[in-house]
């Protein structure tokens, strides 16, 4: 387990660090300035804002200057909010994201299994159809449809729920969202995950179902829901496990979207408001941030999916 | 049989000698196979017909895509001439859907061209190559994979301008990597059969060879997995759009229809309901024809 560990993160090291090279020097190619926008600046201030940053220096310094300050946890000020540091404004914004993702993750795992199962249960029967159209819906309508439509009908016409917003609610002591505020953008995003994860594990149990293991068991006399839980469910399962890395790409890639719609104060909201004010640091420390999520999300997976299934073997 | 065919010159036994020879090829059983799918043959039918919208539909519209009327700001559907209503600028809804809707499905195609240039000759490359070069290909495909792409394209998008044939570019770029794995995978297969040997005896150089004998093999499965390329690149591009990095006004793009229409959904629901319907619409015949597809040419299921 410690080689394998090691032997990803040798891996996982370099691809953080390309993550890293490429998006400083794509934000840097870019036209504009950070500076331009705002009050027409005179050249001799603009120059002196730009020393300050350093960003009069030549990029390859800047470059290795950010690297060095980065390893050490320094992601520098924003550029447009003066007051803040990068670290600081992830960690203004990061709680709201993350909420969002982990219970779309969940609500989307648990109905998928349990429709998957009962599709491939029921196979070619009323349950089964109703799903699978279901996951085609799921596939086919994309974040930036579904947010608007549930917003005009929940939120517009019948007035169940909120239009956009987030609220926090202390409970016990700890803070929690308010349900009323999460329940349409977790739909949203937890939607097109339903119908991929629903697929993944009809696919997964119809093949485990005609398997010589579950002949055994079935010949054996084991009750059929036993069959279901213990036998066939745990193989089944295994393909969702190496899809949670790719899933958590597509949540991130729905956040931006339902973060924007929903009006919530998470961070993929920040990143394309920053990128295109050119607030190269914010920008940088939300790339890195994702970019190692994401990474140690997939080295989660494929640990999970070695612990799981003993036909892997972990050299 | 009757006796007629026995009779060797009769009509009737050429007639037969000519079925027997003809047979019936890969292709030909796919074609039955794929026109016995009722949702497929669904899906084509919608999707000729949202071509045809897109190409002559703006032939027949009383108004062009970008044409202002001050006194239909917010006209409902069925009033002043506009079919679908009109927009917040007083834009005909019906001629902006027809020209959305044909620059998402150019976006579509042409990016999905990219990508499959760039992710048949990578994965071609890399499966018939094999060992170290394979390795190091592939692990690269792998690395990307984990990226959060978006970003990416994002950054693209604000780096290079928010320039057309740049998210074709950017798209394409980005969708290839499944495409890759697909090829290599069936390139190792392929590269084990007797022609490629054959061919590789005749002197035939590696390039030849993955040029003029695995890449027209590849056809099956690539042809799938162009279907369902097409489909998730339109949504990448409305995804864009409505991020505001996408189609530039006044032209539009499904996204960028749909993005507005989410805006002034109180006031117009309609400006958000046609441009959602189509785009749902189109999305789904492109899928029913990428499963009716796989179900047809896939040897698995044979």
């Amino acid at each position: 387990m410690l080689r394998f560990l090691s032997r990803r993160l040798l891996v996982a090291i370099p691809t953080l660090f390309l993550v890293v090279t490429l998006a400083f020097f794509m934000m840097r190619a870019a036209p504009g300035s950070p500076f331009v926008n705002e009050r027409q600046l005179t050249p001799e201030i603009q120059k002196t804002v730009e020393a300050k940053y350093g960003f009069d220096r030549p990029l390859i310094e800047q470059y290795g200057r950010y690297i060095w300050d980065a390893m050490r946890g320094d992601f520098g000020p924003s550029l447009k909010y003066r007051d803040k540091t990068v670290l600081e404004i992830l960690n203004d914004n990061y709680k709201v994201s993350l909420w969002l993702g982990l219970s779309a993750i969940t609500a989307a795992s648990i109905i998928g299994v349990f429709l998957g199962v009962m599709a491939a249960l029921r196979q070619n029967r009323a349950v089964d159809y109703g799903t699978m159209a279901i996951a085609i819906l799921g596939v086919c309508i994309p974040t930036f449809v579904t947010a608007p439509l549930l917003v005009l009908l929940f939120g517009s016409t019948l007035g169940w729920l909120p239009l956009a917003g987030w609220r926090w609610e202390e409970v016990a002591g700890v803070q929690f969202p308010s349900w009323r505020n999460m329940i349409l953008p977790v739909t949203v995003l937890a939607l097109p995950q339903i119908a991929i994860i629903s697929r993944l594990v009809r696919a997964g149990m119809i093949e485990v179902l005609r398997s010589n293991y579950v002949r055994t068991a079935r010949a054996k006399g084991l009750p059929e829901g036993m069959i279901v839980r213990k036998h066939a469910l745990r193989a089944a399962i295994l393909p969702l496990v190496s899809y949670l890395g790719p899933a958590c790409a597509g949540l991130l890639t729905g956040s931006l979207v339902v973060e924007q719609i929903f009006n919530l104060p998470g961070l993929g909201k920040f990143f394309v408001i920053s990128a295109l004010q050119r607030d190269y640091t914010v920008v940088m420390g939300m790339v890195i941030f994702y970019a190692a999520l994401i990474l140690i999300l997939n080295l989660i997976a494929d640990m999970l999916y070695a612990a799981l299934d003993p036909r892997v073997r972990l050299a | 049989m009757t006796v007629s065919t026995m009779i060797p010159g009769s009509p009737e036994r050429a007639e037969l000698l000519q079925q027997a020879v003809k047979g019936r090829s890969l292709w030909d059983d796919a074609r039955a196979r794929l026109l016995r799918n009722k949702a497929a043959v669904a899906g084509m039918i919608v999707l000729v017909l949202m071509v045809l919208l897109a190409v002559i539909g703006p032939l027949f519209t009383p108004f062009a895509y970008d044409t202002v009327t001050k006194t239909d700001v917010w006209a409902a559907p069925g009033t002043g001439g506009h079919l679908l209503g009109a927009d917040s600028l007083g834009r005909d809804l019906l001629a902006r859907l027809f020209a959305g809707l044909g620059v998402s499905l150019g976006i579509g195609v042409v990016a999905t061209a990219v990508s499959l240039i760039i992710g048949v000759a990578w994965g071609a490359t890399a499966g018939y190559l094999g060992g170290k070069v394979d390795e190091v290909m592939m692990r690269m495909v792998d690395t990307l994979y984990s990226l959060p792409f978006i970003f990416f394209v994002i950054l693209l998008m604000v780096t290079f301008g928010k320039n057309i044939f740049l998210i074709f570019l950017a798209i394409g770029a980005v969708e290839w990597l499944t495409m890759a794995r697909i090829v290599r995978g069936q390139t190792l297969s392929l590269k084990q059969k007797e022609f490629i040997e054959a061919a590789r005896a005749a002197g035939l150089g590696s390039g030849a060879i993955i040029a003029r004998h695995i890449v027209p093999n590849l056809l099956g499965p690539v042809v799938v997995y162009v279907t369902l390329t097409i489909p998730a690149i339109i949504i990448a591009e409305s995804f864009l759009s409505f991020l505001g990095l996408g189609v530039q006004a006044p032209m539009a793009s499904l996204g960028t229809l749909i993005s507005n229409g989410a805006k002034d959904m109180e006031m117009a629901p309609w400006l958000l309901i046609f441009p959602s319907v189509t785009m749902v619409l189109t999305l789904m015949a492109f899928n029913f024809i990428g499963d009716g597809l796989r179900d047809a040419l896939d040897p698995k299921d044979r």
